[in-house]
């Protein structure tokens, strides 16, 4: 396929994700703070620090406050990675994919933008609720119909490595800032707060139900260790990496455990790293140094992705590869 | 909303004869709509409307930031046209568009019709169109217009007259297409009794017709749309076709002359093209054989092209043939070649260069539609009945300064048809704009083509970019088909 097509599905995925993990952030900590009476200003500024982008925030808005931290992540026209912004860039990286992606699919994506569209002329929002849900709703809806009409060659591959690279980053970050905010907790547990707060941690990931059916009780080393090591659970760590992984060789079409490419190789070598770790010795050498190390690594893989796949290769390599079909 | 209080104001209308009845094979539609539920047929173009939206089927409005898509107007009231008079203007396209290939092929070739005084040599070296670069050329099965819309529209005499000839892939067919599709989802039943020719098949034609002239020797060729890109005001079209077609969109930058062949750069490295539906002007095709400033597009293709290596559709070079200059003598380009009399009527046109009909000219502007020979899209133009005094002072100026850039034509009463305006209908002017695809075995007609309506009323000025709208273009077969009183039909009230 053009290398500027599969550089478009590969970020218009990325885009859908991060807005609705955006989305699922923002409806998790809403409802946390509706749970912790007068907590609201102090519940927003960790979602803020996840995002890594505090300090264009208090350039444009100053202190954090619920409906600045809503109005920030949701409809901010100039912050890049808000819902918005990252709707409006999928639409734009699909418009000019249009032909080679399905309709469904567009027209799934257009509608999506429009609606995003019209809520951002209205005055206020009645149900945030609701329309975070409609976000979420919307971007599975998306996946839904990708995995329904596209065929599952390059171009899905393409996409679906964009999209599992992109969640396992969310998980990632939304873990490393709530993980040391809540730890204290831990010394009442049992009290009420105590599963509204760690509570929220998993739903930001939705990760709620499918722990609790895994794990039962709340237990911070088990949520940390379900988030990221869990090989099952579709927003854990572990598991986007190892479907990424499963991806990127289909498209290179060398045997997994090898590598072709640097893309390959930086991929395979993370993934290996979570197969076989345990969250003893995570925590160990420190959960945030482990986090914030994966998620260097995570951006050298997207790094070495573009350079194989998206740049335009010198003619010379080009034409190797050429006899060598 | 019925066509009750609708007044056709003496105008030839498409849906209705001078004394108010439906022409024949109109019936169905005009029943059907006036059996319609008040505000039904609003409801339903609203949903139309919508659907356009949703779609994303939207053009995008050059130099206007704020809301740079806009949907193109759409009105769920068809055109129609009988199958009779559709074969009319078939043989008449097909032998037009015959004639205009022999005159390209033969000016960068032997250029006899200049030799044989037919027409003066100065117009045609002087013609925007002309590119030096094709002398000599000889594409694949001597094809140069693979793709032309030819503009038409209908006169008071009731006639069909021919406006433009747009030889250098003309846009619309898209909206031929989706217009159909809203319409099939809108009046479903209608349209299952009323025996309407198709027109989804475009698609497919054209892709035989790429894949017929492709290079020699090249068995299963790979076809490729060419777009500009995503800011170009026809890109969903481009989209679309490539779509439809399966073939790939490409932009200047995917593609590369490696070895005198013209490649796309692929995740996979380098995959050879063979024929490539541009759609992009001359002008900016290769910053080595035309302008050097392009930023769109590909050093080599045209050294590429004239070797034989890639097919371009439509060849560069044909835009002299639809010079604005150059359509006054078509009557004479069809009967130097094929030998016959035209079959389809030339609007009856002054050149501003002969000196007794550019004095015509000057004395009449108050009468007549003045154009510059080298602009499009409505653009260049003086509608004399409609100007001030002062405009058209001002034009009789820039024509006497530049009489080879302008011919004139009297304003003709276009024909019209009923569009929702508001609750009731008003008529409106419309032209048309069918589609051919020459191949190498057959020249192909789109059965009806874009149906384009100047939404203001009383304007003459039917495109996109200064107001128009479109609308479905029925031909209909046979005798307007299945009785109204049919079980099908009836449910379409529901």
């Amino acid at each position: 396929m053009l290398s500027r097509v599969a550089n478009a599905i590969y970020w218009l995925n990325r885009y859908i994700e991060r807005a609705e993990n955006v989305a699922r952030f923002i409806d998790a900590n809403y409802h946390m703070a509706l749970d912790i009476p007068g907590s609201a200003a102090e519940q927003w500024q960790p979602l803020i620090n996840t995002t890594g982008d505090q300090e264009l925030f208090t350039e444009l808005y100053g202190q954090v406050d619920q409906e600045k931290a809503i109005e920030f992540l949701t409809f901010n026209r100039d912050y890049p990675n808000s819902i918005r912004s990252c709707v409006r860039a999928a639409r734009e990286n699909a418009r000019s994919v249009r032909e080679y992606i399905s309709s469904e699919m567009w027209e799934q994506l257009n509608t999506f933008y429009l609606m995003l569209n019209d809520a951002a002329q209205q005055e206020s929002m009645d149900l945030p609720h609701q329309f975070f849900v409609d976000i979420m709703n919307a971007s599975h809806a998306f996946i839904g119909i990708t995995d329904a009409t596209m065929d599952h060659g390059e171009g899905w591959h393409f996409g679906r490595l964009g999209r599992m690279l992109e969640r396992a980053d969310k998980t990632s970050r939304i873990l490393d800032v709530k993980y040391y905010i809540l730890l204290p907790s831990v010394d009442y547990i049992g009290s009420p707060y105590d599963s509204i707060l760690w509570g929220a941690l998993l739903r930001s990931a939705s990760a709620f139900e499918m722990y609790r059916k895994r794990h039962g009780r709340i237990d911070p080393q088990k949520i940390a260790e379900f988030l990221l090591l869990d090989q099952d659970f579709p927003r854990a760590v572990h598991y986007c990496l190892a479907i990424a992984d499963n991806s990127l060789h289909k498209l290179s079409g060398s045997r997994r455990g090898t590598f072709i490419n640097p893309a390959e190789q930086a991929l395979g070598r993370l993934l290996a790293d979570f197969d076989y770790t345990s969250i003893e010795e995570i925590l160990e050498t420190g959960l945030h140094e482990y986090l914030d190390n994966t998620q260097t690594r995570i951006n050298a893989v997207g790094t070495a992705i573009q350079e194989k796949f998206f740049n335009p290769q010198p003619v010379a390599t080009a034409t190797e590869t050429r006899t060598k079909e | 909303m019925k066509f009750d209080s609708y007044d056709t104001e003496g105008f030839y209308d498409e849906i209705f004869d001078a004394q108010g009845q439906p022409r024949p094979g109109a019936n169905l539609v005009v029943e059907r709509i006036n059996a319609l539920p008040e505000s039904e047929l609003q409801r339903r173009q609203g949903a139309a409307e919508r659907t356009l939206l949703n779609l994303g089927i939207t053009f995008n409005v050059y130099g206007n930031e704020a809301q740079t898509e806009k949907i193109f107007p759409f009105d769920i009231v068809p055109r129609i046209i009988q199958a009779e008079e559709w074969t009319d203007l078939e043989n008449g396209l097909k032998q037009r568009i015959r004639a205009l290939n022999n005159f390209i092929d033969d000016v960068y070739n032997e250029q006899k019709i200049i030799k044989d005084g037919i027409i003066p040599e100065d117009l045609v070296f002087s013609a925007d169109g002309y590119r030096k670069a094709c002398i000599g050329l000889k594409p694949p099965a001597g094809i140069w217009c693979h793709i032309t819309g030819t503009d038409l529209v209908r006169s008071g005499d009731g006639k069909y007259y021919v406006l433009e000839d747009n030889l250098r892939c003309p846009s619309g067919v898209s909206y031929v297409m989706e217009n159909r599709l809203l319409m099939k989802r809108t009046f479903p039943m209608v349209f299952d009794a009323c025996n309407v020719l198709p027109v989804t098949d475009y698609p497919s034609r054209l892709l035989d017709m790429l894949q017929g002239v492709a290079p020699s020797g090249v068995r299963s060729p790979v076809v490729a749309v060419w777009t500009p890109g995503v800011y170009n005001s026809a890109y969903f079209e481009h989209s679309f076709l490539a779509q439809q077609m399966g073939v790939r969109l490409v932009e200047g930058s995917d593609l590369i002359v490696h070895r005198g062949e013209v490649m796309m750069q692929t995740t996979k490295g380098l995959e050879r093209v063979d024929v490539i539906y541009r759609r992009i002007d001359d002008d900016f095709m290769d910053p080595k054989a035309f302008r050097a400033d392009s930023m769109l597009g590909v050093p080599g293709m045209m050294e590429a092209y004239a070797k034989g290596r890639v097919t371009l559709a439509n060849a560069p070079g044909t835009g002299v043939a639809d010079d604005k200059a150059i359509y006054a003598y078509v009557p004479e380009i069809i009967r130097y070649y094929l030998g016959e009399e035209p079959i389809l009527n030339n609007v009856p046109t002054y050149a501003c260069w002969r000196p007794d009909e550019c004095q015509y000219v000057l004395e009449n502007l108050d009468k007549l539609v003045v154009k510059a020979v080298n602009e499009s899209g409505g653009y260049g133009m003086l509608v004399g009945p409609h100007a001030t005094a002062a405009e058209r002072v001002e034009f009789a100026d820039r024509i006497k300064a530049h009489p080879r850039t302008y011919i004139a034509q009297p304003t003709l009463a276009l024909s019209r048809v009923p569009v929702m305006v508001g609750d009731h209908f008003e008529g409106r002017h419309v032209d048309l704009r069918p589609y051919i695809l020459y191949g190498k075995e057959e020249i192909y007609v789109l059965p009806g083509g874009l149906t384009r309506v100047a939404l203001k009323k009383g304007s003459l000025v039917v495109n996109s970019s200064q107001g128009g709208g479109s609308k479905d273009t029925w031909v209909i077969d046979a005798e307007g088909g299945a009785s109204p009183e049919s079980p099908l039909s009836q449910q379409e009230v529901q």
